[in-house]
């Protein structure tokens, strides 16, 4: 697993005042839901994303709580409204506390 | 495939096998060790000279015949004195990831290399060999029962083109071979030695009856 985790964002670069815009965001993750075994029996160790944060120029405009029952590689898509020009800034958090942050520039005419 | 998976498979930013091809790019330029080349300082860069490799595998390479992973491993025991990556790891599906997306688009060459011909008859066999307790071969769904439903899906014409794929079930990179293992074990039958040449011999003679068709790897797969 590398730290920190490869993650693809697409946000379109440029949009109009009051345009709904369409974000993706996906991350490379096991989603280990800690129920499964190894071929040796032993129980692998819960490893999930718990948390996707979304802010636009810090403020918060999507949030997602992500549970054992995500499938791996999770790609969350949402809509929010171009307002300003700025930065979109993507946020991870697994279960081990560790984060991880993308970005995206937009400009809004 | 359906229409969503297609679009899946054919939009990088949506296609997860997308992570395996950034880890494999982090590798090809990546020195194994101090003393050992980077892949790119024998083969230069991929997008270029990695065109069209992985369309001729498998490929008698020196007398044995080779898969473009047994070619990775080859590669990693003999030029940078590594020991070779296990099947299905991370590292090896994630380098051949890289190699095959390079030939995507283009079309999969027969192999007529003379010294493999005995290896595609074996291949050839294999696939009609009914095996199992099931009592199934490859042909009697692949030839002769594509387009028919199995278990609520179509039974496809076993076209190996997109591998490695990225499968749903699997929620992971996976290779042609599991997909096969995948296969003798729904018709219950033993599988081979995980380095037998038989796996070999059916993954060329998939690929020769293949011949022709564009790779699409890496392919995206319920």
């Amino acid at each position: 697993m590398t730290r920190p985790l490869r993650t693809i964002v697409t946000a379109p670069p440029q949009a109009k005042r009051g345009q709904v815009i369409t974000v993706r965001a996906s991350a490379q993750h096991p989603m280990e839901n800690g129920f499964r075994h190894n071929e040796r029996g032993q129980r692998i160790e819960r490893d999930i994303l718990t948390d996707f944060i979304c802010l636009y120029n810090g403020i918060e405009v999507f949030r997602a709580k992500l549970h054992t029952g995500i499938a791996a590689n999770p790609l969350i898509e949402f809509n929010t409204l171009a307002v300003e020009s700025g930065e979109l800034s993507f946020e991870w958090r697994d279960s081990g506390g560790l984060s991880t942050i993308a970005k995206a520039r937009i400009e809004v005419i | 495939m359906s229409l969503q998976t297609k679009a899946m498979q054919d939009d990088p930013t949506l296609n997860p096998a997308t992570f395996w091809i950034m880890d494999g790019e982090s590798m090809w330029t990546q020195k194994p060790s101090p003393q050992s080349p980077a892949c790119s300082e024998c083969h230069g860069q991929v997008n270029t000279n990695m065109k069209g490799v992985s369309a001729t595998f498998p490929k008698s390479v020196k007398t044995r015949l080779l898969n473009l992973d047994g070619q990775i491993n080859q590669c990693r025991t003999t030029q940078q004195q590594q020991p070779a990556w296990p099947l299905e790891s991370k590292s090896l599906l994630s380098m051949s990831v890289l190699i095959a997306n390079q030939s995507k688009g283009m079309p999969i060459v027969a192999n007529q290399q003379p010294e493999t011909q005995a290896a595609l008859k074996a291949g050839e066999a294999l696939f009609k060999q009914r095996m199992g307790h099931v009592n199934l071969s490859c042909a009697q769904c692949h030839d002769e029962r594509y387009g028919m439903r199995l278990a609520g899906s179509t039974i496809p014409q076993a076209h190996p083109t997109a591998y490695p794929i990225y499968r749903l079930e699997w929620q992971t990179v996976g290779s042609l071979q599991r997909r096969l293992r995948n296969c003798m074990n729904a018709v219950r039958a033993q599988l081979f030695e995980p380095d037998a040449q038989e796996w070999l011999q059916l993954e060329l003679y998939l690929m020769w009856r293949a011949r022709g068709m564009l790779v699409e790897s890496p392919g995206v797969r319920p």
